[in-house]
């Protein structure tokens, strides 16, 4: 083992007040359900306003560090060097042979930086920076010292033991997930939601999907696209809970009761209050849509104050200022674009108006949606009754509701509140493929603040 | 749960039982390596010698001509890239048809980009190349001529005969490949008689699995190796054989020549009922039968539909549902666990206008308007029954809703 520990940077979450260890909490849950994917042992534990990890056991390095940069909340992954508390000289040539093992190359400025907790050290910081920097430059005579903007930050902490690091890796920085509670996502086959929920997760929410299927006119494989992009989004969210709704029958009755060119709207807004219906059912405090700011004519300000009517709670639109260009660097970053761009019609195209309006009225469209009135709450109640719900994580799906599966008993309390750090929902398949997912929290004893 | 009925036999078929049983005894029992010195592999070596016989049988041919690969494309590229490859010398000319199937076109393009000229022959309306144009585009530095058997989308037979008999009268030298993988299995083919020289065909269209081809190669005929290796098979193609598939595919063969007529007379039946219950669904096209071109069902004599329909491949009926989007259909017919296709399965996958469609002249929009439905001796009458009442039912409700 090169690296015995890790010391996790997080930097938003430190200026959180009195609310800061809930924070913190969140957090440590978070990478201790990451790491729980990666090979090896680890104990995650707070001390002294600092997260670290560490490796009981032989690791692999890039799976660990991959794992951990992909939880929202950590800014820096400091892999650090575990040294035996020891006099100065046997100290300073572990410390040098260790440097001399990250940077092979030694053309760098460095600076040492010591920080002393264990104050019975017979050398202060000062001391021990002068020392080590001379020492270093003494065995590496191609350093030289910057003490302003060093390349190398040489990070000695001296605690019960010597923890040394020279790297940070970047973590995706944000908040942890579910630190702000759980939002409900609109989830298409298309390059933005995917984007979106990504971005609202970063921000701490925990995200539920809603799906709308029409078929025949969308594939199964439409639907296998969406899961996968659910997927991409999970590998930083944790599980999602899917509910894929059959949309087919209101859409078909929106397309024979009520004008054309204004079927986008009104579907939209039928998406918008199913969504909501199930983000009440499930606890999701908003929605959140992938919509930009003028991409498309249900997207323009006008069109978007008729899809927000309907709703009560708030609307999340991350991207509605972003150019498309922006959104698509999101997705190739965070591996969804590939995916995204596979052409599988889904239900917002199959019925396009050529000319869909761009500047709707408000109260034009509602007075239309009334051509609805004879059937559409039964259409809305009968959706909402026969929704799909599929776990998915990173590794796969599972379904836990099939269509005519009434919401009932255990199934029912897991989709309102999911169990606390739920990890493994493609593990725990049970044979009739139709149980719920158990409520496993990590127990582990925490290690906290000493 | 309705009964299943699977009408994309051309994109693949449900293997037979038989088959199946044969397989699984040489996967348990005859595992060994038809390389090996002992005895486990002279059994094994005997699988392969033994549906050698059977093939060479049905092709008229010699043992010595049969090679496997592992899919029809496969067998394609071998013929055309090492047939082209090992006669450039004669010249860098060759010919095929627009409407071929992409594991031809696709080996031209590469052709192509590596110095060699191709000749794209037109087809007509019922997509049927002409033996003439064939001919007069042969030159003295044509090397391979390559032209499919039967089209696997629309259905239309070709006149390999005339056009093997066409190329040799012109230049004796030029070479004649044939894609047969829809033909193999439905048709009498005789590569000597019908001067082929080399032959394309698949395990898993014919009730045997995936992952097995066949190359005829005719006597003579220089063609280079793709593939590097042991030196199986002559050394044309290294690999261990694939045992299992390879007898597998023999039986299948066999089964399905032993009635050859018989089974081609059930199809051709099936397909004509299907025509003619095609008239209660308003507004549709058929493609590919020459009788019904430009013209409607009802409008088509008995014995003028019957005599027409057996030009065609038995197998394969296209039909353009104008107003309604294949995809959609495709989707509607499978909620009653109908399957068919749209358009070739195999570039089906992606929404992508069909080359051959557009080769016999469909436009605009019937492109995307047209489903291949595709039977085989696992189907029945009443199969073909259940796919025009369902179509019947199914089309006036989807013309309601379209885009526009």
């Amino acid at each position: 083992m090169k690296y015995q520990s890790f010391l996790i940077k997080y930097a938003e979450i430190g200026v959180k007040g009195k609310n800061r260890y809930l924070f913190e909490d969140a957090l440590v849950q978070q990478m201790r359900i990451a790491l729980k994917k990666c090979a090896g042992s680890f104990a995650v534990h707070r001390s002294s306003g600092r997260i670290f990890v560490e490796c009981h056991e032989d690791y692999d390095f890039d799976e660990v560090t991959d794992a951990l940069q992909h939880v929202f909340g950590i800014v820096g992954i400091c892999p650090m060097k575990e040294i035996e508390v020891q006099p100065y000289e046997s100290l300073s040539k572990e410390i040098v042979a260790f440097f001399g093992g990250e940077y092979p190359d030694r053309h760098h400025t460095f600076k040492v930086h010591t920080r002393r907790l264990d104050k019975t050290y017979p050398m202060n910081s000062q001391q021990l920076n002068e020392e080590l920097g001379g020492d270093l430059l003494e065995a590496y005579p191609d350093l030289s010292v910057d003490v302003h903007e060093p390349e190398i930050l040489v990070n000695v902490e001296i605690r019960e033991k010597v923890y040394v690091y020279t790297h940070i890796l970047p973590g995706p920085g944000g908040l942890p997930v579910g630190s702000a509670g759980k939002a409900m996502l609109l989830l298409s086959g298309g390059i933005d939601s995917p984007v979106s929920g990504y971005m609202m997760a970063k921000r701490g929410l925990k995200l539920d999907a809603t799906y709308f299927n029409a078929p025949p006119y969308t594939s199964e494989r439409a639907l296998q696209k969406v899961i996968d992009l659910a997927s991409i989004v999970a590998k930083w969210t944790g599980p999602i809970w899917l509910h894929n709704i059959n949309f087919t029958e209101i859409q078909l009755y929106i397309y024979d009761k009520c004008p054309h060119d204004e079927l986008t709207i009104i579907m939209r807004r039928y998406m918008m209050r199913i969504a909501e219906l199930i983000a009440r059912r499930t606890e999701c405090g908003a929605l959140i849509t992938g919509e930009s700011l003028g991409q498309v004519a249900s997207q323009t300000m006008r069109s978007l104050e008729c899809t927000n009517a309907v709703c009560t709670l708030p609307v999340f639109r991350p991207l509605i200022g972003f150019d498309k260009e922006e959104i698509i660097n999101i997705s190739k970053k965070i591996g969804a674009f590939e995916t995204s761009i596979l052409p599988y019609e889904d239900c917002c195209t199959i019925f396009v108006a050529k000319h869909p309006v761009t500047k709707p009225v408000l109260d034009v469209i509602e007075r239309h949606e009334h051509h609805l009135d004879d059937k559409i709450d039964e259409m809305v109640k009968r959706a909402l009754e026969t929704d799909e719900i599929i776990v998915v994580d990173e590794k796969g799906s599972r379904i836990v509701k099939h269509r005519e599966d009434p919401l009932t008993g255990e199934l029912a309390k897991n989709i309102e509140q999911r169990p606390a750090g739920e990890t493994d929902p493609v593990k725990t398949e049970s044979a009739d493929g139709n149980a719920s997912v158990s409520a496993d929290s990590p127990k582990t004893a925490p290690a906290d603040e000493k | 749960m309705e009964k299943e009925i699977y009408l994309d036999n051309s994109a693949t078929t449900r293997v037979f039982p038989e088959v199946a049983a044969l397989m699984n005894t040489i996967y348990l029992e005859k595992y060994g390596n038809p390389s090996s010195m002992h005895h486990k592999g002279v059994e094994a070596e005997k699988e392969i010698r033994t549906a050698k016989e059977t093939l060479s049988q049905i092709l008229k041919c010699r043992p010595q001509n049969l090679y496997f690969t592992s899919c029809g494309s496969e067998s394609n590229n071998i013929a055309l890239i090492g047939g082209a490859l090992a006669n450039q010398r004669a010249g860098k000319h060759l010919i095929t048809s627009k409407l071929e199937h992409p594991a031809v076109l696709e080996s031209m393009k590469f052709l192509e980009s590596i110095g060699f000229e191709v000749t794209y022959l037109p087809v007509d309306a019922n997509g049927h190349v002409s033996a003439q144009d064939v001919a007069d585009a042969v030159r003295e530095d044509t090397i391979l001529v390559s032209c499919m058997f039967t089209n696997n989308e629309i259905g239309a037979v070709e006149p390999i005969a005339e056009i093997g008999e066409a190329i040799k009268k012109k230049n004796p030298k030029t070479l004649f490949h044939v894609d047969a993988v829809q033909a193999f299995g439905k048709e009498e083919i005789y590569p000597s008689k019908m001067h082929i020289d080399f032959l394309a065909a698949s395990g898993h269209k014919i009730h045997s699995p995936k992952g097995i081809g066949l190359l005829y190669v005719a006597d003579g005929v220089k063609v280079r190796n793709l593939i590097f290796g042991g030196g199986q098979q002559g050394g044309l193609r290294s690999g261990t054989e694939n045992v299992a598939g390879i007898a597998g595919m023999a039986l299948a063969a066999k089964m399905l020549y032993s009635d050859l007529a018989g089974e081609r007379e059930k199809l051709f039946a099936m397909k004509e009922h299907f025509l003619r219950r095609c008239e209660e669904i308003p507004d549709v096209i058929i493609n590919g039968v020459p009788a019904l071109y430009g013209k409607k069902i009802a409008d088509v004599g008995e014995e003028e539909l019957s005599a027409s329909v057996r030009t065609t491949a038995p197998q394969v009926i296209s039909l353009t549902v104008p107003g309604v989007r294949a995809e959609v259909l495709l989707h509607a017919l499978e909620d009653r666990n109908i399957y068919v296709s749209s358009g070739s399965a195999c570039s089906s996958n992606r929404p992508h206008l069909s080359e051959t469609l557009k080769a016999i002249g469909v436009t605009g929009d019937a492109l995307d308007n047209t489903i291949r439905i595709s039977t085989s001796v696992m189907n029945s009458m009443d199969d073909m029954d259940a796919a025009a009442d369902a179509l019947k039912e199914i089309v006036p409700m989807l013309r309601k809703y379209t885009r526009h």
